[in-house]
């Protein structure tokens, strides 16, 4: 179908001993704010890479926009922020959304408005012609996501878009998502803050590479008898540890 | 157009690092200025000698322009260097001279050396051409004796064959006469060409230089491939850490993340560092030609070619020395192992008379191929056509590195 940005299956990749990504299966259409969650080493991260094509996989198969990946053509539909805020420092931030929307084949006609719309969305307008070097961490992630959204793509891979940023922008910058996703763009992101789970609208648990558990926040939360997400995640936990044990 | 993105970006980055920008600008005029005039005063070195009982004659000879002699009471050498620290110690037993060397310093010892043997080879000089001069004024004296005997022994045959002459004459017999006559001058002749005395031939050398001139120094003849060695080392340096910072900033992985071709990325450096390799070759020509007064015998645009290819090669060996590196430190590491040998294979040390192996490893360096056409060029005046082959086996290297830099990049992207 065509509305699936993303369609994963069965995808399994390990690095030396260690299963990293144990069979799983992802799809996210049209307009949905998919979450992943699972604490650090999971295998989030090693997922994400793996539907934009920076990691082979050992078996199974990706999609993405109805091409198979790795495909290089199909990057420049997808808006993507790493974990880490990949800058050049001595650049300023106009320079760095300049580099990554000719990198993204932004018409130049277009690209200075395109660079006031992104960092219009991160309230960083007043700093675009400071160097990098000299903003704040919550800063520079700001402009990490500023630069996903600079080709306006209809697919987001954020990878933990909010650390470092104070509560109030957080908010800003969920509005903003939830915004994007009216118009029919989809994402999927990446957090292990549980409150921002919540908001997600279809959120997968992963740890240890295997998918505990998915659904929309209600449903889970339904399944486990709990009240929050976080519980969910706590209880799916170890009820996978107990079943390990059992082995 | 990507690839230039990249390139802007590379220029930026580098226009704002100021230091980066002055060391490899103003670094490499600053060694060669220092060797300029380290290499320009090595002929001052002076070693002391000292001496203790021997001949004034055998020490009025010893050379004082490069050894300078000390007298001293004592014959126990070894106390005596140690003590006054001095290079060398004459001491003499009747007819045997006998010197120790302190040898802390070979080019001391060497010089001692030589100011000595030369010293005694002129003493022997001197003994012999006296006693040759004695050889010449007996022979000289026995010579006068003997003219004096032909002289009087020709006046004799002249007035006799003067006076058949005449007779024949008076007698009316030409035939005779003319005979005599030429009895006469024969007679005559010889005496004038036993005056003549035999001149000795002296030799005096001129010299005449194909390349250079009786002003070039060490320096003259390093210099082309010490400016290779500059600008290989340097890229080299900048752009094996840039690449480097990419990695561990996690820039490249981000860049990857984008349509960008990895050979789009590879091109971007070259041209970008290529720039400013450019930038630094000219300067460092110029400045040497103009500063130095060097003589470039070749084309200068020939020079540029040379040291941009360098370059390139360096720029492209950078990039693949950093994917083993996981720091800066790490990095210059490499330095080491990877830059530094590649100048004793530059020509300071005459190839052809490497150990066979050593010469297969000078072929796998292409500091040798670079500084052999650089050097071919500034002192030689060699064409395109003579370097051509060391060009075509640096753009060789440039491509086979340029090769395993794109393929390298799939560790970040599998297409």
């Amino acid at each position: 179908m065509a509305t699936d940005y993303v369609i994963a299956k069965q995808v399994s990749k390990h690095f030396g001993h260690q299963q990293v990504l144990n069979q799983i299966d992802l799809t996210l259409p049209a307009g949905m704010i998919y979450g992943l969650i699972g604490p650090s080493g999971a295998g989030k991260t090693t997922l994400i890479k793996s539907i934009l094509g920076m990691e082979a996989v050992d078996s199974g198969t990706v999609k993405v926009m109805d091409t198979v990946m790795p495909n290089r053509a199909v990057m420049a539909q997808v808006g993507y922020m790493a974990q880490s805020d990949a800058l050049y420092e001595t650049l300023t931030a106009r320079e760095n959304l300049t580099l990554f929307g000719q990198l993204m084949s932004v018409p130049k006609i277009k690209l200075a408005q395109m660079i006031d719309y992104a960092a219009g969305l991160v309230d960083l307008t007043s700093q675009l012609d400071k160097r990098v070097s000299g903003y704040s961490g919550g800063m520079k992630r700001r402009l990490s996501l500023a630069i996903a959204l600079i080709q306006d793509p209809q697919l987001l891979i954020l990878d933990e878009p909010t650390v470092g940023i104070d509560p109030e922008l957080r908010q800003q910058i969920w509005t903003e998502l939830n915004k994007l996703k009216d118009t029919g763009k989809s994402m999927l992101v990446t957090t292990h803050v549980m409150d921002e789970a919540e908001r997600c609208d279809y959120l997968m648990l992963i740890r240890h590479g295997i998918a505990l558990a998915e659904g929309t926040p209600a449903a889970l939360k339904q399944q486990y008898a709990v009240d929050t997400i976080e519980q969910v995640f706590l209880k799916a936990g170890r009820m996978q540890d107990a079943n390990d044990g059992n082995r | 157009m990507r690839t230039m993105a990249i390139v802007r970006r590379v220029f930026k980055q580098m226009l704002r690092d100021k230091r980066t920008l002055a060391l490899m600008f103003l670094a490499p005029l600053l060694i060669m200025t220092l060797m300029y005039f380290l290499f320009q005063n090595n002929t001052t070195q002076v070693a002391s000698l000292g001496v203790h009982h021997v001949d004034q004659s055998v020490v009025n000879v010893i050379d004082t322009k490069n050894v300078t002699i000390h007298h001293y009471d004592s014959s126990q050498a070894r106390k005596m260097i140690k003590q006054h620290d001095l290079d060398g110690y004459l001491t003499q037993k009747n007819g045997q001279l006998m010197i120790t060397y302190s040898n802390s310093n070979p080019t001391n010892t060497s010089l001692i050396k030589a100011s000595l043997q030369s010293g005694l080879v002129k003493l022997k000089m001197k003994t012999l051409v006296t006693v040759t001069k004695k050889q010449r004024a007996a022979l000289e004296s026995q010579q006068a004796a003997l003219k004096k005997l032909t002289a009087a022994q020709t006046q004799a045959t002249v007035t006799k064959l003067k006076t058949a002459i005449a007779q024949a004459q008076a007698r009316g017999d030409q035939a005779t006469a003319e005979k005599l006559q030429k009895q006469l001058k024969q007679a005559t002749a010889t005496t004038s060409s036993s005056t003549q005395s035999a001149k000795a031939t002296s030799y005096t050398t001129k010299s005449h230089y194909i390349y250079g001139s009786s002003d070039s120094t060490f320096f003259e003849s390093f210099l082309p491939a010490f400016l290779g060695f500059f600008v290989f080392f340097f890229v080299f340096l900048i752009s094996g850490v840039s690449l480097l910072n990419e990695r561990t900033t996690g820039t490249l992985s981000r860049l990857l993340a984008t349509p960008i071709r990895r050979s789009e990325i590879i091109m971007g450096y070259l041209i970008g560092y290529g720039g400013f390799a450019i930038i630094q070759t000219v300067l460092t020509v110029v400045f040497t030609i103009t500063v130095f007064k060097i003589h470039l015998v070749g084309s200068i645009w020939l020079v540029f070619l040379t040291n941009l290819l360098l370059a390139l090669v360096a720029l492209t060996l950078g990039i693949f020395i950093s994917t083993f590196a996981n720091s800066e430190f790490q990095m210059i590491q490499f330095i080491p192992l990877i830059v530094v040998p590649q100048i004793f294979f530059a020509g300071l040390v005459p190839v052809d008379g490497m150990a066979s192996w050593l010469q297969a490893i000078a072929h796998i360096m292409p500091l040798y191929y670079g500084a052999n056409a650089m050097t071919a060029v500034v002192t030689k005046g060699a064409g395109l056509g003579d370097i051509g082959v060391n060009l075509l086996i640096l753009v060789g290297f440039m491509v086979v590195l340029t090769m395993l830099n794109i393929v390298g990049m799939k560790r970040y992207r599998k297409v």
